[in-house]
């Protein structure tokens, strides 16, 4: 086992170096960024050559690129278009989206099991019909409308909440933008902690233990739900990185100035330098995510050992 | 993971000294201090670096120039300036008023000018609003081309005694004075160069208010200045600019009252915002023109006869239904290639477009005919879908066309997805078609709506349209001392654009603004942005 | 922590292949097969064997061949036939699937021929009437531009169904093929591919969109559904894995290996159908978010290229505008959400069928 993470660790290196390879040629194949820095009208070529002169731009790719690796292994990041160094970005966009995502994988885990339990037990019945109809809408209605119209309710109508996240973004300001965001992924939770609970309540396992006179609370959290939880984990591993680089939607109806937010703006003004570095640390987190998963489905069942 | 464990608090400590400096939504604790919606400026907060509406925000409240543009004649009156002398429209001598001062208790002095005006000039700053001094003497060497800078700073500007500097023009320009008002021109305390960076950290300047705090990326937070000598002393006590990364939200928060101003009320919000506000909206004229232009590179629309095809495309819009539901009416329908804030004295001709701009299908399609037919059967509109909700009126736009041609896919939009993207393919002219083109004033002056926009070569000059007459006409007004003889030949000129169809213009833009109810006086001056000195807070 | 090892089952074999190839030559004799296993019997419609047992039309067709041949099913030929087989004849009788066929079968023929229900044309638009409600000949109102949303809902059909059609099958077989393989065969192969994916998964879809979609020119929708499956087929390979591995450890899986069987078949006849309701799952959900999915890349600028027509598309233009005109976004929200549920039924009728527990 120790041996696998390690060997699994060793592993990050090269997705590493392809990663952040791959996001540098993608960036880069953009064109050129100076041309959108000077409004609705053409940079003059003098300021233009020297701000690609200083960006970096006017060296061929390849030495861009290892340029910039090393500078990032001295920890610098280099700077964003507005002059602020990208490490200051990160840390101030990374702690407010981390915990964004701790709430809403929260509410994936809590909620999306809890309901995905109770469907399976009672498939066909008026709750898994009422779930199924709920899913159907957070799938179809798009996060921006759902986010919108909470917003209006909750923080307008009602006056329960503050439309937006004020800067610091406390945990529980964070509770209905991580629910906005959680939506479509407790749909996938709910329906596959559903199936699987559903395809394991006739196993032999479930029967004799009922057959033991296990209470039946026992036998849902211990048998039942720990054999079923397999796929829900793997959907909830790759969901971390999804939700937090990918949470634009939900980081702007509620203004919070998040890794989505960041990475957005660095991609629409093709600013390598930003787009790179907030990439490079979602890499990192994908591999930890992903090793944590596959550590997990031994301990989920036991079969499974990795040597 | 050290550091990611002490992020969180670093941020939260620095929110707590926010919070304890006042960014309450209600501000209890600070009296009549408002917060408003802010975006984060795309460059530090440079005066010769900043070219776009937010970075102007803020130089608005904590910068005073030369001249200041009346918020709402926009005419450009003194401000720190005694006197500006010329005899020939081309050598200025400019007297600066005694008694002003910087926040930091610096004096303002010829100097400071002189020295804010070489920093912008000089290349190697990376100002991007340096071909402001282009007219100046000596720009030529400290901003070539391409090479090396030769000087590091303008020949044509002489400090005479402390209050008392030259200027020398590269060639006649009788409204110079007049541009004076503009971000570029203020002056700039010795601190700004001493330690550049902590100035860009907190900066200073000579306005009606003085920052306070600046945490990059979230606030702005400025107090009015007690001591500040001129005229336009702030009504309130302070503002706090808001980072909203989207105007809905900040337009939301406005309604839950945790905001009290927001200066850009989102075009979906519109037909709503009377019931919403109870008249708490204000929406007035902004110096903001929006043009389709033509690639003239392009052979299919550079020959003889297509300027009766662009002049039917311009009467196949129908652009009193495209404002009137789209924008709600904060847009009005172009009629010239200039802007109501102008007024008539200032350029502005109502109507100078005539029939051309009028929606008549029947005639667009006869005069598409005439002018030999859209190239390849079809035209498509060229739009950047990363900022503004461009493709809201293109598609409208292209339906009118179609609608007025008969032809579900005579115009079709076609958006591509970043701004620099779309500004590098005008750049490289790799146009095919008509592409949008929208102008906001530097100063209001007929001639910043025509020359760089029109002139062979102009900066601004995206279609590479060209005319010897134009040029002729813009030359010969520049150079006429008298503003009203000046102003006519730009209005010629104009006339040459107009009989060319250089650009079909479709409307002006207004401002628009939302309040809270604890906020009265608010306005918006000719640049669309909100008068905040005048504000008053209950 | 630990290894963690299992106190009850002490003697399940990892991947030892001496194991197996111990037990590979036992003589024909039989396991006892439990209730849990799908695995035929041998000696099954031989077609399926072939290759493509997953194709569910081959195994429609082979029985479909069948059925005359056989009007009265006796004990033994039920007994003959193959898992597939099964599943079809249960789904015939399956109310949810009948029903849900028929809308996938109605939104088909409207993709094809939408015409035959919308006498308008879509790119029709007159602005004065710009999100007006309901009026006769305009059921669902008019939307921001003043199109007709019952007509551009009508038309749309097809490029949203055939979006979320092409593009979730798309990352379902290349998502399942390849993390099948690598569950089933860990090692190396397992390790290279599942960097590969998190690769993949570090390309943020903004930056995928504006840099593969923008170079291409062309007006349908392929580039697009090429797209969506090059970005989404990592997570449903991920969840295949994450199946396969599981299922591999099953007695049935053991005894199947015991008794000899290639690993082609132990993973088609036996890991498959076990391993295929998670996929399904995720499947069914992500042709939804697939359909949105091509909003947000038109949003961008990158998507369908105007003048196409798309829920999507009219879902994301009607979004800012739900205060005002709910109806416009309503429609064809209504009709994703109902493409959603008959491929969410679907996919449900057609695991249950493959489940013999549930029979």
């Amino acid at each position: 086992m120790g041996r696998y993470v390690v060997r699994r660790l060793l592993q990050m290196i090269p997705v590493f170096i392809g990663a952040t390879l791959l996001i540098f040629l993608m960036v880069n194949v953009m064109g050129d960024p100076v041309a959108g820095l000077c409004g609705d009208r053409e940079c003059d070529p003098a300021t233009a050559a020297r701000l690609r002169h200083d960006f970096g731009l006017d060296q061929p790719v390849w030495q861009q690129y290892l340029t910039y690796m090393g500078n990032v292994f001295t920890g610098d990041f280099g700077t964003a278009f507005n002059g602020q160094p990208v490490t200051e970005l990160m840390a101030s966009a990374f702690p407010v989206t981390i915990r964004l995502t701790v709430v809403a994988i929260l509410f994936e885990i809590v909620i999306g099991i809890v309901l995905g339990v109770v469907t399976g037990l009672r498939r066909g019945r008026p709750v898994d019909t009422g779930v199924l109809l709920v899913t159907l809408v957070v799938i179809s209605v798009p996060t921006f409308v759902t986010g919108l119209l909470l917003q209006l309710l909750l923080g307008v109508e009602w006056e329960w909440i503050k439309p937006s996240v004020s800067t610091g973004a406390r945990l529980d300001e964070l509770i209905v933008p991580g629910l906005v965001l959680a939506s479509v992924s407790l749909a996938y939770v709910t329906r596959l902690t559903r199936t699987s609970i559903a395809e394991n309540t006739r196993a032999d396992y479930v029967r004799t233990a009922v057959a033991k006179g296990l209470p039946r609370r026992r036998v849902i959290t211990r048998h039942l739900l720990r054999n079923s939880l397999i796929p829900v984990v793997t959907f909830i591993g790759t969901d971390i990185g999804a939700l937090m680089g990918g949470a634009i939607v939900t980081e702007r109806i509620f203004n919070i100035h998040g890794v989505g937010y960041q990475l957005y703006q660095g991609i629409l003004r093709q600013n390598t330098q930003t787009v790179v570095g907030f990439v490079t640390v979602l890499v990192l987190v994908f591999l930890v995510a992903n090793l944590l998963v596959d550590l997990l489905y031994a301990v989920l069942d036991p079969r499974i050992r990795y040597v | 993971m050290r550091g990611r464990t002490h992020a969180p608090w670093a941020v939260c400590a620095a929110a707590a000294v926010l919070v304890a400096a006042g960014c309450g939504g209600g501000g209890e604790s600070s009296g009549a201090v408002l917060s408003a919606s802010w975006g984060d400026p795309q460059n530090p907060l440079e005066p010769a670096n900043t070219n776009e509406v937010q970075g102007g925000k803020v130089l608005s409240m904590i910068f005073r120039g030369l001249k200041q543009y009346d918020p709402e004649t926009a005419e450009a009156k003194d401000m720190l300036a005694e006197k500006i002398e010329t005899s020939d429209s081309r050598n200025f001598r400019i007297t600066v008023k005694d008694g002003w001062t910087f926040s930091n208790g610096e004096k303002v002095t010829a100097r400071s000018f002189v020295d804010a005006w070489n920093y912008g000039a000089s290349a190697e700053n990376n100002q991007k609003n340096a071909y402001f001094f282009q007219y100046i003497e000596g720009y030529d060497k400290t901003h070539p081309d391409s090479g090396r800078q030769r000087a590091d700073t303008l020949s044509g500007l002489e400090v005479v005694d402390d209050l008392t500097f030259t200027v020398r023009l590269s060639q006649k320009f009788s409204s110079f004075p007049d541009t004076l008002g503009y971000a570029a021109f203020v002056p700039l305390p010795r601190a700004f160069f001493d330690d550049h960076d902590a100035w860009l950290e907190k900066p200073v300047g000579n306005g009606p208010y003085a920052v306070e705090s600046y945490t990059k990326g979230a606030q702005l937070t400025l107090r009015t200045w007690q001591d500040y000598p001129g005229p336009d002393k702030a009504r309130n006590d302070g503002v706090d600019l808001r980072v909203y990364t989207d105007t809905n939200t900040a337009y939301t928060d406005l309604l839950a009252r945790n905001l009290d101003l927001v200066d850009d009320v989102p075009a979906s919000q519109l037909k709503n915002v009377d019931t919403d506000l109870e008249g708490r909206y204000i929406n007035t004229p902004a110096g903001i023109i929006q043009t389709l232009a033509f690639p003239y590179y392009d052979k299919n629309w550079d020959r003889k006869g297509m300027e009766k095809v662009r002049k039917g495309l311009s009467r196949a819009i129908d652009r009193e239904q495209i404002t009137e539901t789209i924008f709600r009416r904060t847009r009005t329908p172009a009629t010239d290639w200039t802007s109501p804030v102008l007024g008539e004295e200032g350029g502005y001709r109502a109507g100078l477009c005539g029939d051309a701009c009028e929606y008549d299908p029947e005639a667009a399609k006869k005069l598409v005919e005439e002018g030999g037919g859209l190239p390849g059967g079809q035209v498509r509109i060229t739009y950047n879908a990363d900022t503004g909700s461009h493709r809201e009126w293109v598609d409208a736009l292209c339906n009118s066309v179609n609608n007025a041609l008969g032809d579900d896919k005579a115009c079709v939009g076609n958006p591509i997805g970043t701004f620099a993207d779309f500004r590098s393919q005008i750049t490289d002219r790799n146009m095919s078609g008509p592409f949008r083109a929208g102008w906001q004033m530097d100063y209001p002056l007929i001639q910043n709506f025509l020359q760089p926009l029109y002139y062979t070569d102009a900066s601004s000059n995206d279609g590479k349209w060209s005319n010897a007459r134009f040029d002729r006409l813009v030359d010969e007004a520049n150079a006429e001392t008298d503003t009203a003889a000046a102003i006519e030949k730009f209005q010629q000129a104009e006339e040459v654009v107009r009989d060319d169809m250089a650009a079909i213009p479709l409307w002006y833009q207004n401002g628009s603004a939302g309040y809270s109810e604890r906020l009265s006086d608010v306005s918006l001056n000719p640049f669309s942005i909100p008068v905040y000195d005048r504000i008053q807070v209950s | 922590m630990s290894e963690p090892q299992p106190p009850e089952r002490p003697e399940v074999p990892g991947e030892r292949p001496d194991a197996q190839g111990e037990r590979r030559h036992l003589p024909g004799e039989r396991p006892s097969v439990s209730g849990e296993s799908r695995a035929p019997e041998d000696g099954a419609v031989a077609a399926t064997g072939m290759g493509g047992a997953m194709d569910l039309g081959a195994a429609e067709a082979e029985t479909l061949e069948q059925e005359p041949r056989e009007p009265e099913p006796a004990g033994r030929d039920e007994r003959a036939r193959s898992l597939w087989s099964d599943a079809w004849r249960d789904l015939r009788r399956n109310p949810v699937f009948i029903l849900s066929a028929l809308v996938i079968l109605f939104l088909v023929v409207i993709s094809l021929w939408p015409s035959l229900i919308a006498s308008g044309n879509p790119l029709r638009c007159d602005l004065a009437k710009a999100q007006d409600g309901a009026e006769p000949g305009h059921p669902f109102g008019y939307n921001g531009q003043g199109c007709d949303v019952y007509t551009r809902t009508v038309y749309g059909a097809r490029a949203s169904v055939t979006v979320g059609v092409c593009a979730t099958l798309g990352v379902a077989l290349l998502g399942s093929v390849l993390g099948g393989l690598a569950g089933f065969f860990g090692g190396k192969w397992d390790a290279v591919l599942s960097r590969a994916t998190d690769i993949f998964f570090a390309i943020p879809v903004v930056l995928g969109g504006l840099v593969l979609l923008s170079v291409i020119t062309s007006s349908t929708v392929w580039p697009v559904v090429g797209f969506i499956v090059l970005l989404g087929w990592p997570q449903i390979s991920r969840i295949a894995r994450g199946s396969v591995i599981t299922a591999k450890q099953h007695d049935y899986v053991q005894a199947a290996r015991a008794l000899g069987a290639s690993p082609s078949r132990i993973l088609l006849r036996h890991i498959a159908p076990n391993a295929v309701a998670p996929v399904i799952v995720v499947a069914t959900i992500a042709l939804g978010t697939y359909i949105a999915l091509e909003a947000t890349l038109s949003y961008l600028g990158v998507g369908l290229k105007p003048p196409s027509v798309s829920w999507g598309i009219d879902i994301s233009s009607a979004s800012p505008y739900v205060r005002n005109a709910p109806h416009a976004l309503l429609w064809p929200s209504g009709a994703l959400a109902v493409t959603v549920l008959a491929f969410i039924m679907l996919g449900d009728a057609v695991r249950d069928a493959l489940d013999p527990k549930l029979r």
